[in-house]
């Protein structure tokens, strides 16, 4: 079964204006009645808390199971539940299988209604101004990527709730056969990306390199297929350890050169796969095995290098900083450096949540990726020497930082000063990104 | 494939919602096994409950049908038409079909339904009368409604009411006999089915309560209905509206127990571990009461098969059954009329009622132990399956008991909210 768009909600957004229902009520009825939307918000337990009744469009629909007549049917192109308004005999046995109040009775049409998505353009998402109601597409992912052949083996190692491995196979599916990789020492040669034995992990052609000659390596064969008369992409999944420490020297090398590869970095903040050691991306006041945590040290006592920063020093032809909570931007942006990797230099920083490292519960990376994102900890940006650089998902109004911190482990020890540290530097990454976004060229 | 028709895996004897919604649910974790479905009518599947509207020409008979063939090819399913069960031996795992065949199978689903119940009227058997379960009763009801005069309906539950307004669309004279004080008496108590039977009465349907036939007298055209309080109402239609009996006639000397209907454990399993039963056949627990009951709704069918073919299929997510609540949704003339829950309240329970003076509307809450107990709607919106959810899983009402009186359909959509989370 293919993945279909779908209509979501956010609570906390909802000021109860209405204007979804009076904008349902319009483009389905003609009238402005609140009561004839298919749409409809209702108080919540709490002072000004709203809730939402509104059809699901279900995988397993009980009200097209309770339908004598045959008029329910789940659309399989669409993954709307349609209603056949000559098949229905008005007997309401939809709405005994209904628990989400989403088919109902409009007593003045004598029918009953339920939302059909307006075909892929919903008046309620449009009409609603605090952007409680979000039209969300990205189920496309799923449906594309799924077709494509994963051209990593099965069976990679990984941690329990890692999702390095998601990026590794997401990524890859999309790149396709004609890749030639470089993983140096991290986690992706870690769980098996290289392979054992003298197997290797991947479909295509795969190396270690050594941290320190990622890209000059990866430069060196990329040319070599150029000679050779054979269009590959030259493609490194590297960590951030072996990106921004010892590595760094071959990366901004090949940078500046404009060597053609895509330079992807898989970043959990440390030497996560050797155990835990800190790297020049682990945050201040981040408990790792080098900066512990007792009576002489309270964790890392540096900022974090800011890598994709210094890349956009380089001009590189391609930056992006991604997240794996967000994964229509970050394939938007693999689409992106893989088409400047033909020309140039690309540089994709996706921000990776590491649950053993970081020590968090295995069930929260992707809650711990999105809220990193909307605390501000990490922004999502893009960057080309053309266009400058801009905010691929600004913002505004941030989630306390506590949220973020309070959910890891290696947060746990912070004193109130170590904390205010760490929100005036994130008050400083974010102004200075915002200021890079506000003197970009406007894009053409 | 193997020939499906003499060893199967999954065995599903009967083809109506209960079957369906089995079927589904095995074929969502297990889409390989050999699945045998038997359709005891010549037909593609079709529910009961449409009847009525093929018999006033609403419905299309050709329209109606739930599944294609296209679906049980798609699903790797066997689809028998036009035979059904006749004898069962769990020691052999196999059934005998009425064409002589014997299916082998490993596991058994009974979804066989129920039949009309004929009532012990004298004269009655050597009448023509009608019932209204299958799709031929009901081309044979609709052929003969553009000759009828006057139709009489025995029995004033669900089917009958509904054929009743239909045979009335239709455009011949309807009265309905009724044995119990009011209509819908499984559903809606004195105060409710006087305003349906008023809506009745209203489209000109004569609505006779507390009424029994006490012997009919043969005719053609016309039969004659003498009743108990020596009146005399003359039919040429006679429909037969009593209630249905579940079809169980096939399990003797199986072994399956029986008592009224095939009993069944929460998860629809029958006293033999390799045969479940569901929807209209089986008696399974009562959500409000000890003793099991025939719970015979298209929307308990739905549930029950759903469970069934989960444990049939070994999906590990099968819970089991919550019980049954009584529950049922009524058209009729333009009204709606909606019941969920019981509406007997216990000692100590809290009523409230709230009717329009002009008698169109009418809504009924009964609450026990700060819990839901049964809500009764006519003409008042509120979401069935909402209800249907609060009261299976006993939510407590707490401090928003006052509103959810005020604003039913309000409240327990903020209260489901809570639970989706």
């Amino acid at each position: 079964m293919p993945g279909y768009p779908t209509i979501a909600f956010k609570s906390a957004r909802c000021n109860g204006c209405g204007e979804c229902m009076t904008a349902c009520a319009l483009a389905k009825t003609g009238s402005p009645s609140a009561a004839r939307s298919r749409i409809q918000i209702t108080l919540g337990a709490a002072q000004g808390e709203f809730e939402l009744a509104i059809c699901r469009q279900c995988g397993d629909p009980r009200c097209v199971d309770n339908c004598p007549a045959g008029a329910l049917s789940k659309n399989a192109a669409t993954g709307v539940i349609d209603w056949d308004d000559g098949k229905c005999i008005d007997c309401l046995l939809c709405t005994v299988g209904c628990t989400y109040g989403g088919i109902v009775l409009d007593s003045q049409a004598q029918r009953v209604a339920k939302c059909d998505m307006c075909g892929g353009n919903p008046a309620c998402v449009a009409a609603c101004a605090p952007g409680a109601l979000k039209y969300l597409t990205t189920a496309r992912i799923y449906n594309e990527v799924g077709d494509l052949e994963d051209l990593f083996v099965p069976g990679l190692a990984g941690c329990q709730g890692c999702n390095t491995e998601l990026l590794m196979r997401h990524s890859l599916r999309r790149i396709g056969p004609d890749t030639v990789v470089a993983a140096p020492p991290g986690c992706v040669p870690g769980m098996g990306a290289v392979g054992y034995n003298g197997l290797t992990g991947t479909k295509v052609p795969v190396f270690h390199p050594l941290l320190t000659n990622t890209a000059s390596m990866l430069s060196g064969i990329k040319r070599q297929y150029k000679r050779r008369g054979r269009e590959i992409t030259a493609l490194a999944l590297a960590g951030d350890g072996g990106a921004s420490d010892v590595g760094f020297q071959s990366l901004s090398g090949a940078a500046e050169r404009g060597e053609e590869m895509l330079f992807l970095v898989i970043d959990n903040e440390g030497y996560m796969n050797t155990g835990m050691q800190r790297s020049s991306c682990t945050p201040y006041g981040a408990w790792t095995t080098t900066t512990p945590v007792g009576r002489e040290s309270m964790g890392k006592t540096q900022d974090a290098k800011n890598m994709p920063l210094l890349m956009v020093a380089h001009r590189c032809a391609y930056v992006a900083t991604a997240s794996t909570a967000f994964m229509e931007d970050f394939y938007a942006k693999l689409d992106k450096a893989l088409q400047a990797s033909k020309h140039g230099f690309a540089y994709l920083h996706v921000y990776s949540p590491c649950t053993t490292g970081w020590r968090f519960p295995a069930q929260k990376n992707i809650e711990v990726a999105r809220k990193a994102v909307e605390t501000n900890f990490v922004t999502l940006w893009e960057f080309t020497p053309q266009t400058g650089l801009r905010l691929t998902h600004p913002v505004d109004d941030p989630l306390p930082l506590a949220e973020y911190l309070q959910v890891l482990g290696k947060y746990r020890h912070l004193a109130p000063e170590q904390v205010e540290h760490i929100e005036r530097h994130v008050a400083e990454n974010v102004t200075f990104i915002k200021r890079q976004a506000a003197v970009a060229a406007p894009l053409s | 494939m193997p020939d499906c028709s003499h060893e199967t895996h999954y065995l599903i004897a009967g083809a109506s919602h209960a079957a369906l919604a089995a079927l589904h649910a095995i074929r969502l974790v297990d889409g390989d096994r050999p699945l045998t479905v038997i359709a005891k009518d010549d037909s593609l599947p079709y529910s009961p409950t449409v009847l009525p509207y093929v018999v006033s020409g609403r419905s299309d008979p050709d329209t109606v049908l739930l599944r294609d063939d296209k679906y049980f090819a798609d699903h790797n399913v066997c689809y028998l038409r036009g035979r059904h069960v006749t004898s069962l031996s769990t020691a052999e795992h196999a059934a005998t079909l009425s064409d002589g065949i014997r299916v082998r199978f490993e596991k058994l689903l009974l979804a066989t339904g129920a039949r009309p119940a004929v009532p012990p009227i004298p004269g009655l058997a050597e009448s023509t009368y009608h019932a209204l379960r299958t799709l031929e009763d009901a081309r044979r009801l609709r052929e003969r409604l553009p000759t009828t005069r006057h139709a009489v309906v025995i029995g004033g539950g669900l089917i009958g009411m509904h054929a009743a307004e239909n045979l009335r669309k239709g455009g011949a004279q309807v009265t309905v006999i009724e044995m119990q004080p009011h209509v819908l008496p499984a559903y809606f108590d004195a105060d409710a089915a006087a305003r349906i039977e008023r809506a009745f009465a209203t489209a000109g349907v004569e609505i006779r309560t507390g009424a029994r036939v006490e012997r009919i007298i043969p005719g053609a055209p016309d039969s004659i209905l003498e009743l108990i309080d020596g009146t005399r109402v003359t039919a040429d239609l006679l429909l037969v509206g009593t209630g249905v009996i579940p079809v169980t006639d096939y399990l003797d000397g199986s072994g399956i127990a029986t008592d009224h209907g095939i009993l069944v454990d929460d998860v629809m399993r029958t006293n033999d571990p390799s045969v479940w039963a569901a929807g209209d056949v089986a008696r399974a627990r009562d959500f409000f009461g000890s003793a099991p009951v025939l719970n015979g709704i298209l929307p308990d069918a739905v549930e029950q098969g759903r469970i069934a073919g989960m444990a049939m299929a070994g999906d590990p997510a099968v819970r089991p059954y919550r019980g049954a609540v009584p529950l049922n949704t009524f058209g009729f003339f333009g009204n709606h009329a909606i019941a969920v829950g019981s509406n007997l309240a216990p000692p100590g329970a809290d009523v409230m009622l709230r009717a329009d003076p002009a008698g169109n509307c009418y809504l009924k809450i009964v609450l026990n132990q700060g819990r839901l107990h049964g809500i009764f709607g006519i003409n008042v919106s509120f979401d069935a399956g909402v209800m249907w959810e609060l009261i299976a899983r006993r939510v407590e009402l707490g401090p928003l008991r006052t509103r959810f009186l005020e604003q039913p359909q309000e409240t327990a959509r903020t209260l489901m909210s809570r639970l989706w989370r």
